[in-house]
């Protein structure tokens, strides 16, 4: 490998590059685009619930209960019902989400009986929307109810009423549970994955179109220094672009970053090398660029967002699922950058994955060097 | 090495390309000598750019042997990538390059000093007039320049061997002398220059010509030796209709060939004198009007029109 020749591609690249400031601008400005788009879009936590409350009671306690409701952020009391036709009536135009019916004697029981059924009434058709409302409403209701039994003992002199056990959650890492934060390093592996394939993906296949391959070939140049030279400057590219898109992470979608810089430029290089090899490696296999640009695009998209953990829990997936999952090198970074971000974790704490992203780029710059091939048709 | 003089710097044997069930190039054997402008000639499909691509040992042959400058280019291509230059027939450098950055381009790859290449373009471009050019990009030049360009890069690391796919094709005429201006000057330098071209004036500019016709060497010999191969004779009708003289006369007895040259037809036929009164009966006959006939001495176009259909029969 001559390191002239090297240079000389490299050098031949970033001129044409430059001197195409539309692919430049599309190259610059498509990460932080699709960062905007997945950073506002993607978000998995469920606020200010629409909800519809009707108290057949009208009691201070049930007044006190659906007060609750209307203090926590989870829900919004959008409106009172005086019937069931009416609240059915309002679950069915879908001005709410849930329902809350206190049943008319509830006070009572919640007195005699030390426990009180509340009703729920949810729009399923959103499962997961549900769910989690569900969830919401019984915390709300647990808290609300233990604080009206806890009242009316004191009210009456009474030793407080005896509560089971009771977890203490300490969450870590994620303090507030806020997805955006688990979210961001998913959206930045994603786009870099996006962008980096793409970036590489026409850069054999233009000279094959153009018919300057045809000449380059007959030169002594190696594929070995084709390659290197041709992935050069768009690693210069997607550091740039990794850069932009950390920043609006971190600044923009204020997620919280806790790891060191050196561990992310380390990380974000290898995972580069990766994409773009990939990238090179269909560009090399494929001679036309709409062929090369789709199959980079549809090998990182669909792999990326489905099988890298990020919008579905690898944990939770069927064990072959799982196994493919070791062959999407999304999976490794966005656990890092995970780590990085959330925990902090430098470099030793990363090893495996680290190691797993390291292979993946031994294998894929081989591939890449023998996919080229110095001979036409 | 001692015997470099008398080694051809090209020799090919037995060279033969398939692609599926067509055989592009059948068994082709020949030699270009230091300083000698081989050409191809033949119709399209004749495999004269398969030829150049397996010289340039950017294509694998099925079968035979190259050896450039004493090195198996089969065997291999890299060893022998210094000492051959090919400029494909389409234009392969890069249009968003301008003239210089092409030219340094091509310098690096085959890493020639810098002050080599500097001397060496300015004399290549101020050979072809293109010393005004150096800063506009390759795709804003003219069709012509172009080309010149293609033959500034692929000289600039002087390779022994020369290979050249339709150099001049739609290429204006005063680029067109300027380019063999440039290859006689390398002739005298002991490049071997093999070119594939279908324009026959071309042709009678080469040294030695190959006739190809599907994938076969039919004819190899120096033009003027190829004309006297010439069976028959050529008869030069001018006629204002030259379509329909031809379509007259071709079926006629004792004609060989006959083929639209501008405005008149060149017949082929085996003995002047003797066909001479039977194609003027014919036109007068069948109402094509003619101005005269006259016998020429045979050119390039008719040799091959006249060899080529002989083979065929």
């Amino acid at each position: 490998m001559m390191l002239r020749r090297v240079r000389a591609v490299a050098q031949k690249e970033i001129i044409q590059i430059l001197r195409d400031p539309r692919s430049l601008m599309v190259v610059l400005l498509m990460p932080l685009m699709q960062m905007a788009l997945l950073g506002y879009g993607v978000n998995l936590d469920i606020k200010h619930v629409p909800a519809c409350v009707f108290d057949r009671e009208g009691s201070q306690q049930s007044q006190s209960l659906l007060k609750a409701f209307q203090a926590s952020q989870y829900f919004s009391v959008v409106e009172s019902e005086r019937t069931y036709a009416d609240v059915t009536r309002a679950i069915d135009a879908g001005r709410c989400k849930i329902a809350i019916v206190v049943p008319h004697d509830f006070s009572e029981t919640l007195a005699n009986a030390n426990a009180a059924s509340v009703q729920a009434i949810l729009d399923a058709t959103d499962d997961n929307t549900a769910n989690i409302a569900l969830g919401y409403a019984q915390a709300v209701i647990g808290a609300a109810s233990g604080n009206i039994q806890l009242e009316r003992a004191q009210a009456m002199g009474q030793p407080p009423p005896v509560v089971p056990a009771v977890a203490e959650y300490r969450v870590w890492y994620n303090e507030d549970l806020v997805s955006r934060n688990y979210i961001m390093p998913g959206v930045v592996a994603l786009v870099m994955a996006l962008v980096g394939a793409q970036l590489t993906s026409l850069t054999i296949s233009r000279e094959w179109e153009r018919g300057t391959m045809e000449v380059l070939v007959s030169t002594p140049v190696t594929s070995l220094e084709l390659m290197a030279g041709k992935i050069l400057p768009y690693f210069v590219i997607g550091l740039i672009d990794a850069a932009f898109c950390l920043m609006i992470a971190v600044f923009w979608f204020q997620a919280p970053f806790r790891g060191s810089i050196s561990t992310l430029f380390f990380t974000t290089s290898l995972f580069l090398v990766v994409v773009l090899g990939l990238g090179y490696f269909i560009s090399a296999s494929i001679k036309s660029q709409v062929g090369a640009s789709q199959i980079a695009l549809v090998a990182t998209l669909l792999p990326t967002t489905l099988l890298s953990g990020f919008a579905f829990p690898i944990e939770q997936m069927p064990a072959p699922i799982q196994w493919l999952t070791y062959l999407v090198p999304a999976r490794y970074y966005f656990s890092i950058l995970k780590s990085i971000f959330l925990k902090g974790s430098g470099i030793a704490d990363l090893a495996a994955p680290i190691a797993a992203l390291a292979l993946y780029a031994a294998v894929v710059g081989l591939l890449a060097a023998r996919a080229f091939k110095k001979t036409l048709g | 090495m001692t015997d470099a003089p008398s080694r051809p710097a090209v020799e090919v044997r037995g060279l033969t390309k398939r692609f599926g069930a067509r055989t592009a190039v059948d068994s082709l054997g020949f030699a270009c000598a230091a300083g000698e402008v081989f050409g191809f000639v033949g119709p399209d499909g004749a495999g004269k750019t398969t030829i150049m691509r397996l010289l340039a040992a950017v294509m694998p042959p099925d079968a035979g042997s190259i050896v450039i400058e004493g090195v198996d280019a089969v065997r291999e291509p890299e060893r022998v990538r210094s000492h051959v230059s090919y400029m494909p027939q389409r234009f392969g450098l890069y249009e968003d390059l301008t003239v210089d950055e092409n030219i340094a381009f091509f310098a690096e790859l085959f890493g020639i000093r810098r002050n080599d290449r500097d001397a060496r373009a300015a004399r290549l471009l101020a050979a072809s007039g293109m010393t005004p050019f150096r800063k506009r990009r390759a795709g804003q030049l003219s069709g012509g320049m172009k080309q010149k360009l293609g033959l500034t890069c692929s000289l600039i690391h002087t390779p022994k061997v020369l290979l050249l796919d339709e150099p001049t094709a739609g290429v204006d005429p005063v680029s067109r002398r300027d380019f063999w201006r440039i290859l006689y000057g390398l002739r005298g330098e002991g490049v071997a220059i093999v070119v594939a071209t279908s324009y026959l004036d071309e042709a009678e500019r080469c040294g030695r010509l190959g006739l190809m016709r599907e994938g076969r060497m039919l004819y190899c010999d120096t033009p003027s030796a190829l004309k006297a191969l010439m069976p028959g004779e050529i008869l030069a009708i001018a006629a204002p209709a030259p379509r329909a003289a031809r379509d007259v006369v071709a079926s006629l007895e004792g004609v060989g060939g006959a083929i639209l040259m501008g405005d008149s037809v060149h017949v082929v036929v085996d003995g002047a004198a003797r066909r001479l009164g039977a194609i003027e009966a014919a036109l007068a006959a069948a109402n094509v009007p003619f101005d005269e006939i006259e016998r020429i001495a045979p050119s390039i176009e008719d040799l091959f029109v006249s060899l080529l259909t002989e083979k065929a029969e």
